[in-house]
């Protein structure tokens, strides 16, 4: 089967974030960056997929040379190769998804992964937006999955429940956290990941259709009241909720 | 003809969910703020609560109405959308930004060359046009963003615009329209529930539970607590990796983020990402046998013990008022 697999190369969970100058960005000192945490579960997924039906994966990812560190470790998992669609603009998720359309509709591509969001922007739509734009079937927020034939069972998170969804390929499927236990790259797998081509390219310019006008930090909340030390403030808190606060 | 806004109301179980009217709530507060047109769309078999939208100052719903469309298809839900959205010549449309909303939004905007901001948490119309507010690494940081697109499309945060009803009573207009032959190629087949219990993203009052609990058994004062108070049970990132909870449960930078009116943090230290994911919450309660847990810089409420002992007692405090 040709599976692809998107990656983006974000700022670590841990990071505390910063204003920049620019006033609509994280200041980047002294961030560092790894792989998007969700699109492990993507790569995993497809390393599976490879593994039951055969073929090659192929992983993408739209950004600087900075992100050759995340598709050399998509690599050393396991994954066959890599492009690196060079841009350093920086992108919407429209823009972001048309580019990445522009790569993909030049291989017949039967099953293309992405993690269900990017830990920085957190919009978890690129993945629709680009099924949309390719004319492929969509299951987003996957966290169980059954390929038959030319069939997709997909298992999707919804509010209290479990949607179960069926559809066909060629499919995008976003992955969700509890779809797999990504691998961790072998030694092996590291030292042949060195010798793995990433095919560079131009991403596809096209015009953002949002804009951030500003991007701030909520002040920091004063610290509240630590009401005792011990069990004896119970009623005391069930009095302030109650009458203060007029939560319960 | 002036400008047109369309909410899209989500049903579940043929009952439409309270997100639902809070999209018809900023619908309708855009429609007067901007002198548009309002209308909404349901899309399901039979709906028992559609003659309630009127309450919310819409007045025109059309109910894509057939058996198939019951449960969720993403490839019918967009198509009737779209359709209706170009027929209607809509300028703005509004999703609830469930799991349905933000499956089904990117699609209908692609299709309408519409930019789209997800996740709004604030939605401002005083320049004569619309920028919204959404949190960004996971709440740690906020965005105002504007959309450049002549079509633009929003999907809201479910709990953070409240549902207003308006004092006039209105005739409700309801289009019903037989949506035969629906595009299944995309189709929910079935519906597992998750124990019945109310999501923690749809909650008001979430009470959570940590490492701090020792061991699985001992999450039944969690739940307890959280029955008591008539809200939902959530967890944090170490005990849904050690398998205690399930992913559903988990509040934080790779779970959930939620906006609750009380959360109660129950042996959770407070690591970075789990408060991103909660410190948005109304009011917050901490419990911790640690005095500097992190968890206490964002509470409003602390206290510090073990919350083996707390628990119970504050479950039992709670019935008495709730009596």
């Amino acid at each position: 089967m040709n599976i692809a697999v998107c990656v983006s190369h974000v700022p670590e969970t841990t990071i505390k974030v910063k204003i920049g100058s620019d006033g609509k960005s994280i200041d980047p000192f002294g961030i560092t960056y790894s792989i998007n945490p969700y699109d492990e579960y993507a790569v995993e997924e497809a390393l599976k997929t490879k593994a039951k039906f055969g073929g090659e994966v192929t992983v993408i990812s739209i950004g600087t040379e900075a992100n050759k560190e995340t598709i050399r470790k998509t690599l050393a998992m396991g994954a066959d190769k890599g492009i690196l669609l060079k841009d350093d603009s920086s992108k919407d998720s429209f823009a972001i998804a048309k580019a990445l359309t522009e790569e993909l509709k030049t291989q017949n591509y039967e099953i293309v992964f992405f993690g269900k969001q990017s830990v920085d922007y957190n919009n978890a739509i690129t993945g629709q937006l680009t099924a949309e734009f390719l004319g492929f079937n969509c299951v987003s927020f996957v966290i169980r999955l059954k390929i038959e034939n030319n069939k997709i069972i997909a298992e999707r998170e919804i509010e209290g429940g479990i949607e179960v969804v069926e559809t066909e390929l060629p499919a995008i499927i976003t992955t969700q956290k509890g779809l797999n236990e990504p691998r961790y790259a072998s030694l092996k797998g590291i030292i042949s990941a060195k010798k793995k081509l990433i095919h560079e390219k131009p991403a596809l310019q096209t015009e953002n259709l949002t804009e951030i006008v500003k991007m701030y930090k909520l002040p920091k909340k004063q610290p509240g009241r630590i009401l005792s030390t011990d069990i004896s403030a119970v009623i005391e808190l069930v009095k302030l909720l109650h009458e203060e606060a007029n939560v319960i | 003809m002036g400008k047109k806004i369309i909410g899209i109301l989500e049903q579940r179980e043929g009952k439409l969910k309270k997100v639902s009217f809070e999209v018809l709530s900023l619908v309708s507060k855009l429609a007067s703020q901007l002198n548009l047109n309002a209308e909404a769309i349901a899309i399901g078999y039979e709906i028992e609560n559609l003659n309630e939208i009127s309450k919310y100052g819409i007045t025109n719903v059309t109910h894509y109405k057939n058996i198939k469309l019951g449960l969720y298809s993403s490839s019918a839900y967009r198509e009737l959308i779209i359709n209706h959205a170009k027929e209607a010549e809509a300028d703005y449309i509004v999703f609830p930004d469930t799991a349905l909303g933000r499956d089904l939004a990117p699609g209908v905007s692609v299709r309408l060359n519409a930019g789209c901001i997800v996740d709004c948490i604030k939605v401002d119309s005083s320049f004569g046009d619309i920028t919204a507010v959404r949190p960004v690494y996971a709440g740690k940081a906020l965005i105002e963003v504007k959309l450049k697109s002549a079509i633009k499309v929003l999907a809201i945060r479910p709990n953070v615009f409240k549902p207003v009803m308006t004092d006039k009573a209105a005739e409700l207009n309801i289009t019903v329209k037989d949506a035969a032959l629906p595009d299944l190629k995309a189709r929910v087949v079935e519906i597992k529930k998750l124990n019945g219990k109310l999501d923690p993203a749809e909650a008001d009052i979430i009470v959570s539970g940590g490492r701090g609990l020792k061991n699985p058994q001992n999450f039944y004062l969690v739940e307890n607590l959280a029955e008591a108070l008539g809200g939902t049970v959530g967890a944090s990132r170490a005990v849904v990796d050690a398998g205690w909870m399930p992913h559903s449960d988990q509040i934080g930078l790779t779970g959930k983020t939620v906006s609750p009116s009380l959360y109660i943090a129950c042996g959770i230290s407070g690591a970075i990402q789990h408060l991103a994911g909660m410190s948005s919450s109304k009011y917050i309660v901490a419990i911790n046998k640690d005095k500097d847990a992190p968890i206490f810089s964002v509470a409003d409420y602390g206290i510090v013990g073990d919350i083996l002992d707390i628990l119970p007692a504050l479950t039992k405090e709670i019935k008495k008022i709730k009596i």
